[in-house]
């Protein structure tokens, strides 16, 4: 057991987790590995839509895997910070749009 | 030739104008022996990729025409720079080595680098000399050497001449492009493929290929060469109209001035682990020491661009004056622990990624 939640060296374990189902493993990194395969999207923008979700979600291990991996397909800061802007209007303005709830209570409820 | 004449952007200045610590071979080897734990190239070689390198006959003849160039980058393998006049091919080594194309039947290729070759004065004699020999020509061109006013004509020249470009350009943008090779890069990097565009290169004639290199801003490996390729194709196409042939990608080779940022940066010994755990025994049948042999300015011969600049000559020690099919065919290439730079991911060579 550590003695911490997060441990930076656990990443490149990841595929450890396999131990418990080793089928369900390989079918997620299966599923993975497609997932970011070039496509419809190349493979620079699903990394930097990666690394926004990463943000999002405020996975340590995605943001430090996927920081390097953007620059590794091409990507620079400016294009980097533009999606994290984009990751973080999307949770601010989530946050936001539930006022109109909010209003909707407030004009009901109140006077 | 003055510096003065060498306008060009600087991200660096080279190991040797500082005297720096980096800039003897011997202490390359030296830093990249004392990074533990490490993997032995020849061992891994033995083990995962069916034994030790040997050489076919030579196909591309490398010719390396010193080390003097406009620009200065960061990450540069050659140490090359303005700086850079004590180490310019003489002409009686040019003249060997012309003679030695002669004596390789095998050779198909003649493939210019330095420093900025253009910059050498023996340059378009030796583009004519190839050419007349009928071997196919390869220039690795900085681009932004194009906008020296006494090159106005060369986009022309090397049309006439069928030489192929192959033009360092690190990123379709500017940001990772102007860090890696200096302030300004980019902006210049596009005026000079416009000149090449508008002289006939990358369009699809093949007596007049463009190639463009990439190279990752960084301690990391590139991605997918076809994936990079389209990026670059959308990019430089929608925003500034300019249309290239091909993409090559090649790892950052951790020797001489991209060694010392990443020992600034602390980033040695993990980048070798990355390179090491990276070993793609797909990638060796493709290696470019197989079937290059690299001419340092002083005339000398090495399996590769990289050995040269560590300072570690071919087997036997050949030379341009001496060196004969015999001797060279079938030789045992010389490695090092730098070799994991050309064999990691889809592995790396002066052609680009070597595995599919």
């Amino acid at each position: 057991m550590s003695s911490h939640y997060y441990n930076a060296a656990d990443l490149p374990n990841f595929g450890t987790i396999a131990e418990g189902n080793p089928e369900l493993a390989r079918k997620f990194f299966d599923w993975y590995g497609a997932v970011f395969a070039e496509g419809a999207l190349s493979a620079r923008e699903k990394s930097l839509i990666a690394l926004a979700v990463a943000h999002a979600v405020q996975c340590p291990y995605c943001i430090d895997a996927y920081s390097s991996d953007c620059l590794e397909k091409g990507a620079d800061l400016q294009q980097m910070t533009e999606a994290l802007h984009v990751a973080a209007a999307i949770r601010g303005g989530a946050s936001l749009v539930h006022g109109v709830q909010m209003l909707n209570h407030v004009h009901q409820k109140g006077m | 030739m003055s510096v003065d004449a060498l306008d060009g952007p600087r991200a660096a200045r080279s190991l040797h104008a500082r005297a720096a610590p980096l800039a003897a071979p011997d202490a390359q080897l030296a830093r990249l022996a004392a990074v533990a734990p490490g993997l032995d190239f020849d061992a891994t070689l033995r083990a995962r990729a069916g034994g030790p390198l040997r050489a076919t006959a030579p196909g591309i003849l490398q010719i390396n025409l010193g080390k003097l160039c406009n620009m200065a980058c960061r990450h540069c393998h050659v140490d090359a720079g303005p700086d850079r006049l004590d180490s310019q091919m003489d002409g009686p080594t040019v003249d060997a080595t012309l003679a030695l194309l002669g004596r390789l039947p095998s050779v198909h290729t003649v493939d210019l680098t330095g420093g900025a070759p253009e910059l050498h004065p023996r340059f378009e004699d030796i583009v004519r000399a190839a050419h007349a020999a009928g071997k196919h020509i390869l220039d690795r061109n900085n681009l932004t050497v194009l906008l020296l006013p006494r090159f106005a004509g060369l986009p022309a020249f090397l049309a006439a001449h069928g030489v192929e470009v192959v033009a360092s350009l690190p990123n379709p943008r500017a940001p990772n492009t102007d860090a890696q090779r200096g302030d300004g890069t980019f902006a210049r990097s596009i005026v000079a493929l416009r000149l090449l565009n508008a002289a006939g290169y990358g369009q699809g004639d093949p007596a007049r290929r463009l190639t463009l290199m990439h190279n990752p801003a960084g301690a990391l490996l590139p991605a997918a060469q076809a994936s990079l390729e389209r990026d670059y194709r959308e990019e430089l196409s929608r925003r500034h109209g300019v249309t290239f042939d091909r993409l090559i990608a090649l790892n950052n080779m951790p020797i001489a001035r991209f060694l010392e940022w990443l020992d600034e940066k602390g980033n040695t010994a993990a980048y070798l682990a990355r390179l090491e755990g990276a070993f793609n025994p797909a990638a060796v049948p493709g290696l470019m020491c197989r079937d290059t042999l690299s001419i340092s300015p002083d005339g000398r011969i090495h399996d590769c661009d990289f050995n040269q600049m560590l300072g570690l000559p071919a087997a036997g020690q050949p030379t341009v004056q001496d060196a004969t099919t015999g001797r060279l065919d079938g030789r045992a290439v010389v490695v090092g622990r730098h070799c994991f730079g050309c064999t990691a991911g889809a592995g790396s060579s002066c052609g680009g990624a070597t595995a599919g």
